[in-house]
């Protein structure tokens, strides 16, 4: 009935009337209400989450109406928690619960699009020629290269099919194969957490025709190269429940309300609970209201403040009235402090050299299995040389005694190491510190004290092979280093906090301008609290201190502290780096089937930011020069070059990764070989050895060098993490930049010693540039061809995090909308189309593939003592010990979709394993057939596991995992056991039976299954907590001593002087005068340092170009300056300003405030440069992101390799894109001109 | 204007109008209840509209109550009371140009700020601003024609105006002819007036059917009954 007529039955409306006619009992129609209740029905309700770089992984209900996605709210169903832990939900934040609005946006990619210039090009080629040949015809001719090149992010888009765009991209990759080698394919995504189907569908179409996977986290910067460095372990955290675990808690640098929304009830609860908070951030941010204490140093000084700290805790708690037993037996079994290191004389004192190993004594102290991989100490008992258990030595080629039990290896015997020598010194030396703290820089205040700090050590003669040495410990070389007065006479060290004396809370106050007093009350009670409740102190840290150019010194400095504070593996204690969603906790299952291992071993992978350094030509602008930067003691003429020198030496040594990697194409080099009878490993040693043969990374500029196609996918590469961004359009693409920086030529700055200098660089080395995004990001906006791919509602996937133990599916609550296609059919079409257009240009090839020496591999122990460059002719060329580990692998073109699809044999034949780990699958192979299916068709995949749908991969992951798998843990932990010669089965037991499919975390979240993967545990018991296995199993931190590791000892450490942590500095990377008067408009600049946080509105650029998030924010870029600079240079709030400096321009507006530290301007990273962005005045062009005024710096310790924990490992170590050392100028804009006039003819 | 556009705009014009007027509003009632509101903007910009709304509102409250009762009583009802068509007509004016002063103080007001203020503007449809001003230029004309009225002393347009919707509502012939005779500004206010009535159902004006008088005499509580 009509509700118009419902309302015309007035009379029989109101029946009767009650109370005295106070009341009336009415019939009258409630159907009109229907219409509020259908505002919210639904057909259906499934759980998915957000697929975003946010370390949420929270769990949503998608509610689903008529086919359409009408709006997301939290899930609350997680697993409860034991009684005395609050539950993880609810989770969520305003940005994922904004997400639906993507879905059917006008900035959804809805169509397969391709540059107009190009597509032109392609279809006229098409016409008379077959794929390949057309698009050779098109690359091969400048002009025509350069047609749509020159265009890129200038629009132009326009639909094409996607039979068309698949064949334009199949034929891109088997040019490239074919005339330049697969190693020129280039593969970025981030963050395999996040969706981890997604992410490797592109690693494993790329992984079987040989292309390669870049780097993400050390590129991001996210990377804390501490991490490995002292753990051998990258990035393991507690999870944010354990906060609640923790009394004391402090924030330093990381804004938990805003950038950890969903875990920051932990806090608070914690809070409510007790526990005291210490906020130290420049700028008042949001997590600064939760403190106690706010301390604001100097921004990029942290290491300064955390050094005193560490001065007050040594003095007072390892040597003086508050003596901790708990710390010092901590530090003994789990620390290095109480092990020797050797001290070679240099001039009239000392400086200390590397560790006592078990090989410098004659004899090898029986040890006839890597000797050189055995450090030492001295016995309390014996007052001898003791060989404790642990050190890599024993992890490979022996068996059951890498164990960090308190024994000497060679009797098993019980030891107790000596902490210190002073009480058994034979002498008293003076031993040289370098010191940095005395460096000028226009903006940062120093400290002046000599270069070299010379202090007296208590010190001991060892008679070893070749001759008496003198040692000393650990230990004592730290304390000294901290400044602190033992009583051994000799200047530069402090009996009173209040000396200037480095490091202490009076020196470091001139320096980041906390308080000495606040130091010494933070350090005082960190120590207390960790020592009382055996290490419930915690530190959790935000990216931003690891964005510094020294951001290893801010992060050891932390960590030293936890180490001497015993907080390390414990409940409620330790370091909480809370950077990306890096923790993919299926990740052993996940590795063999994303770079494709049950096909080829192994895949190609390159480190991120030595790449985009080398191929964005970013080294052609490299200001910093390596003297810069080195130790005072460290000898110049061993440290000559610059730094890509450096790179290139790395790679040549087999440190880094390479790609490409030789300047011929590996299957035609295979070929030659072959052809003439020779192995082509050796074919290639030879010719590298004689100089025939170079490197890629000796020639970036070379056209024979060039990546020549690239994938990006899952990512936003060129609208935020594409730190040199301006350089990454001139370089890469060749397109429209604002790069206003001289090269070395043009600048005079030294030129490279080991890398070919082009004087007319190359622009837009890439062909092809494909990006699958949902959205019309930046990068799309640069990209040749952008495809549409499915939302996070809209596919089927993995996602995990760090901050909680449960793993989440995303699911397919509706098709993908108009054209899209999940990333795992996309690719899928890639590889159909590939195998189709590779007849008659690729076969079956053989592939020579080189690899860097990888940690947590026997090859690990490959230079020992010394560095030794073959292509110098100090060593032999020997692949895997002196240079990259070389493999010819066979690829077979024709059947790549056909392997795309099934899981390989190696699973079977060689097993799966992971972090040095290794183990029989066979029955997990078989299991998955019978729930996969196996693949009938006649040819190469006939009997084996199928994977054709995104569910049958996510099942594969799942069932290949030991963390998702329960029989897979046991395995994985009795393989362990194998090395420590300890029992740890017992850690997952109890879960054996469990397999965690697809479907039922689908029903519910589930809690993963403990293995040896990761170094904490899930139980009923603990929280997640780093290293806690390494502490309550005895399990050697994977690092040279096998212990927590204070001292670096590797050469190029000790030279750049890191080999104890220091502070150190900003660097200055000179892009300010150059320009600043060049570019003035008559208005006052600040030159101000540039800080980019994570921000409110977003996560990286993601929703920050979400109309909901745009209205709740400003609404376009802006950049946050301090009230006091703002005033000096007339800026109001909500001005318009530019910001520049050589690298590149901005355009946003000013937001003015309190909040912000003097001296410094933060703009939140990725602000999407789609919105709202004006020209700039500099360059005429529209405004940049925020990565337009950075250009990256690499530090050489980043680059050492074949070192133990210092080995590469994708995204594990390696050099890392730093940009927070770098200054704007920054002024009030004149005229905001929005550049919306057509294009000039002669740039169509 | 011509004998044709004559019958058409006072003698059909009138019963489309107030078809599309009534079917519409039902139409709409029915078929789209989530746009059935009065579209208030006061939330996003409070500044004045206690004055400018509410004097708007008594306005034109009065002037629509007093053009009803104007029109469609019948004048012998009038003089049974006493009232000459004179002091009517007097009564009219006077009455008339007070309430529609008031209207005229809160309509400027609206109209102002419906056009220069940008929330105000894009948080509302182009056919919220229309039929503002619609509205304001009927008001305007109403206002000019007291002008006229006053020329004609002996109310002659008045009546004949009165006999027109008179004719019109109960639906006998000749009505269109007797507007025909009236000056330019009546023939104006009136189209205008039908168009205004024409649009009715597809504007906020549908809030007006929804005035919720029942609720003057409502009883305190109501009830259902289980089941």
């Amino acid at each position: 009935m009509s509700h118009f007529i419902d309302r015309l039955l007035f009379f029989k409306r109101n029946v009767e009337t009650f109370s005295g006619d106070h009341g009336v009992v009415t019939n009258e129609s409630r159907r009109w209400e229907d219409g509020y209740r259908k505002r919210w029905q639904h057909d259906k309700v499934v759980r998915s989450t957000h697929g975003v770089n946010c370390t949420g992984s929270c769990s949503w209900k998608i509610y689903v109406k008529g086919g359409i996605v009408t709006w997301e709210t939290q899930q609350t169903d997680y697993p409860r928690t034991r009684p005395d832990l609050p539950n993880h939900e609810p989770r969520g934040c305003p940005r994922g619960a904004s997400y639906s609005w993507y879905i059917y946006s006008g900035s959804r990619v809805k169509y397969p699009l391709v540059r107009g210039a190009l597509l032109r090009l392609w279809r006229e080629a098409r016409a008379s020629m077959r794929p390949v040949e057309a698009w050779a015809s098109i690359t091969a001719d400048p002009a025509k290269a350069k047609a749509y090149k020159s265009i890129r992010g200038l629009g132009g888009f326009v639909r094409a099919s996607w039979d068309e765009v698949n064949e334009i991209v199949a034929a891109a990759n088997v040019h490239t194969i074919k005339t330049y080698g697969p190693d020129r394919i280039m593969g970025f995504s981030p963050i395999p957490a996040m969706s981890m189907v997604s992410y490797a569908a592109g690693a494993r179409y790329l992984s079987l025709i040989g292309g390669v996977c870049l780097s993400f986290y050390d590129w991001y910067c996210d990377l804390p190269p501490a991490s490995p460095q002292i753990w051998g372990e990258q990035t393991d955290v507690p999870e944010s429940a354990d906060w609640y675990n923790s009394n004391f808690l402090i924030l330093w640098g990381s804004n938990v309300p805003q950038t950890r929304t969903p875990d920051a009830h932990f806090y608070s609860e914690v809070r409510y609970k007790g526990a005291k908070s210490v906020v130290i951030t420049p700028d008042y941010s949001e997590a600064a209201k939760f403190s106690d204490l706010w301390l604001a140093p100097k921004q990029g000084t942290d290491s300064a403040l955390a050094m005193a700290l560490g001065h007050v805790i040594l003095k007072e708690f390892h040597l003086g009235q508050s003596k901790s037993a708990y710390f010092e037996d901590y530090c003994r079994r789990y620390s290095d402090m109480p092990l020797l290191v050797r001290l070679a004389r240099r001039g009239d004192h000392y400086v200390p050299e590397r560790f006592v190993r078990a090989s410098d004594f004659s004899g090898h102290l029986g040890q006839a299995n890597n000797p050189e991989w055995k450090a030492v100490g001295i016995d309390e008992a014996s007052g001898d040389v003791a060989l404790p258990n642990g050190s890599v030595g024993f992890r490979w080629g022996e068996k059951g005694k890498w164990n960090i039990e308190q024994k000497d290896a060679r009797s098993g015997a019980e030891i107790r190491l000596r902490l210190s020598l002073i009480d058994h010194r034979d002498a008293v030396v003076g031993v040289a510190f370098p010191y940095f703290g005395g460096i000028e820089h226009e903006y940062f205040a120093n400290n002046p004290h000599p270069e070299v700090l010379v202090r007296n050590l208590p010190a001991r003669k060892l008679v070893l092979a070749d001759g008496e040495a003198l040692v000393v410990t650990v230990f004592d070389l730290l304390a000294a280093n901290y400044g602190v007065d033992r009583g051994l006479g000799g200047a530069n060290v402090a009996s009173s906090f209040d000396q200037d004396v480095p490091y202490t809370p009076a020196w470091q106050e001139k320096i980041t301008g906390v308080k000495a007093a606040d130091v010494i009350t933070v350090a005082r009670q960190f120590a207390e609290n960790a020592d009382r409740t055996q290490g419930r102190s915690m530190v959790i840290i935000g990216a931003g201190m690891n964005h510094w150019y020294h951001m290893d010194m801010n992060y050891r400095a932390i960590i030293n502290m936890l180490v001497m504070c015993g907080c390390i593996g414990k409940s409620g204690g330790g370091w909480a780096h809370y950077v990306g969603q890096e923790k993919l906790r299926p990740q052993s299952g996940w590795v063999p089937f994303t770079f494709a291992l049950d096909w080829i071993r192994p895949s190609r992978q390159m480190n991120g930011t030595s790449f985009f350094y080398a191929h964005t030509g970013q080294w052609r602008h490299e200001k910093l020069a390596v003297r810069e930067i080195l130790s005072p003691l460290a000898d110049p003429e061993e440290f000559k070059g610059s730094l890509i020198d450096f790179n290139v030496m790395a790679e040549r040594m087999g440190w880094l990764p390479s790609a490409p990697q030789l300047e011929v194409n590996p299957l035609e080099l295979v070929r030659q070989a072959r052809a003439a009878g020779k192995d082509p490993k050796d074919y290639a040693v030879e010719a590298l050895k004689s100089g025939q043969l170079r490197m890629s990374c000796e020639d970036p500029d070379d056209p024979r060098n060039f990546p020549r196609n690239m994938f990006v996918w899952r990512s936003n590469l060129l609208g935020s993490s594409g730190k040199g961004h301006e350089y990454f359009l001139k370089y890469l693409l060749g397109t429209q930049n604002g790069v206003m920086n001289d090269d070395l030529a043009a600048g005079g700055g030294d030129k490279p010693l080991e890398v070919a200098w082009h004087e007319r660089a190359p622009e837009g080395k890439l062909d092809l540039l494909v990006t699958l995004d949902f959205r019309m990001s930046s990068t799309c906006l640069y990209s040749d061809i952008v495809l549409p791919t499915a939302t996070w509602y809209e596919k089927n996937d993995l996602n995990t995090s760090d901050m909680h133990p449960f793993i989440h599916p995303f699911s397919r609550a509706v098709d993908p909308a108009w054209e899209a296609r999940s990333d795992w059919d996309i690719y899928k079409g890639f590889a159909a189309k590939l195998s189709e257009l590779s007849e008659g240009h690729l076969g079956v090839e053989g592939d020579l593939v080189l690899t860097p020496i990888m940690h947590d591999t026997p090859g690990e122990l490959a230079q020992a003592l010394e560095v030794k460059d073959w292509k110098k002719g100090e060593i032999e060329a020997v692949p895997g010990r002196t240079m990259p580990v070389m493999t010819v692998v066979e690829r077979d073109y024709p059947n790549t979709y056909r392997r795309f699809t099934a899981l390989g044999p190696l699973m079977s034949r060689l097993g799966n394993g992971g972090k040095g780990l290794s183990w029989n699958t066979e029955d997990e192979v078989r299991a998955l057939g019978e729930l996969n299916r196996l693949v009938e068709e006649d040819g190469p995949t006939k009997g084996l596991p199928r994977i054709d749908t995104d569910i049958d991969a996510a099942e594969t992951i799942l069932m290949l995992a030991p963390e998702t798998n329960g029989h897979v843990a046991v395995k994985a932990w009795e393989a362990l056991s194998g090395f420590t010669g300890r029992e740890h089965a017992h850690l997952a037991l109890h879960r054996e039976d469990e397999k965690i499919r697809f479907r039922d975390i689908q029903a519910q979240p589930r809690k993963i299954i403990s293995s040896p993967i990761w170094s904490g545990l899930e139980s009923e018991k603990v929280s997640y907590n780093a290293c806690y296995t390494n502490v309550h199993e005895l399990i050697p931190w994977r690092t040279l001593t096998g212990r927590q590791q204070f001292y670096q000892d590797h050469k190029w450490m000790r030279g750049f002087g890191e080999a104890l942590c220091v502070y150190r500095p900003p660097i200055d990377t000179k892009t300010i005068k150059p320009i600043i008067d060049a570019k003035a408009n008559g208005d006052p600049q600040l030159v101000l340092n540039w800080i980019t946080p994570h921000q409110k509105w977003g996560i990286h650029s993601t929703y920050t170009d979400n109309l909901l998030m745009l209205t709740l924010s400003r609404g376009g870029p802006i950049v946050w300056i301090a009230e006091k600079d703002a005033a000096k240079a007339g800026i109001e709030d909500n001005d318009w300003i530019e910001v520049y400096n050589a690298n590149g321009a901005i355009a946003a507006r000013a937001v003015v405030s309190q909040r912000v530290k003097e001296g410094m301007c933060m703009m939140y990273h990725a602000q999407e440069k789609t919105v709202n962005t004006p020209g700039a005045e500099t360059t005429g062009l529209r405004g940049g992101i925020h990565n337009s005024v950075t250009r990256i710096c690499p530090k050489p310790t980043h680059m050492i390799g074949g070192y133990a924990q210092l080995s590469y490992g994708f995204n594990y170590y390696g050099t890392v894109g730093a940009n927070r050392d770098d200054f704007v100028v920054l002024r009030k804009m004149r005229k905001v001109e929005w550049l919306e006039a057509e294009r000039a003819a002669e740039e169509v | 204007m011509n004998a044709f556009w004559t019958n058409f705009f006072f003698g059909i014009y009138p019963y489309i109008a107030g078809a599309v007027f009534l079917i519409g509003s039902v139409v709409r009632f029915d078929y789209e209840p989530y746009t059935w509101k009065s579209g208030s903007s006061q939330f996003l910009r409070r500044r004045g509209m206690l004055w400018a709304s509410n004097a708007f509102h008594i306005g034109i409250i009065f002037l629509l109550t007093g053009h009803t009762i104007g029109l469609l009583t019948p004048h012998e009802a009038y003089s049974a009371l006493g009232l000459t068509a004179e002091a009517k007509q007097r009564l009219a004016m006077t009455a008339g140009g007070i309430a529609g002063t008031v209207c005229l103080f809160g309509m400027v007001f609206l109209v102002h700020r419906r056009l220069t203020d940008e929330r105000v503007r894009s948080a509302g449809s182009v056919m919220d601003t229309v039929i503002l001003l619609m509205l304001f230029g009927q008001l305007l004309l109403g206002l000019v024609s007291i002008h006229f009225s006053a020329a004609h002393a002996d109310a002659s347009a008045m009546l004949a105006l009165a006999e027109w919707a008179q004719r019109i509502v109960t639906f006998r012939g000749g009505a269109a002819e007797l507007v025909g005779r009236t000056e330019w500004i009546f023939q104006l206010h009136l189209i205008l007036g039908q168009t205004i009535v024409l649009l009715f159902p597809f504007t906020r004006l549908v809030h007006i059917w929804s005035v919720p008088v029942s609720y003057l005499g409502r009883r305190y509580q109501l009830v259902r009954r289980a089941g």
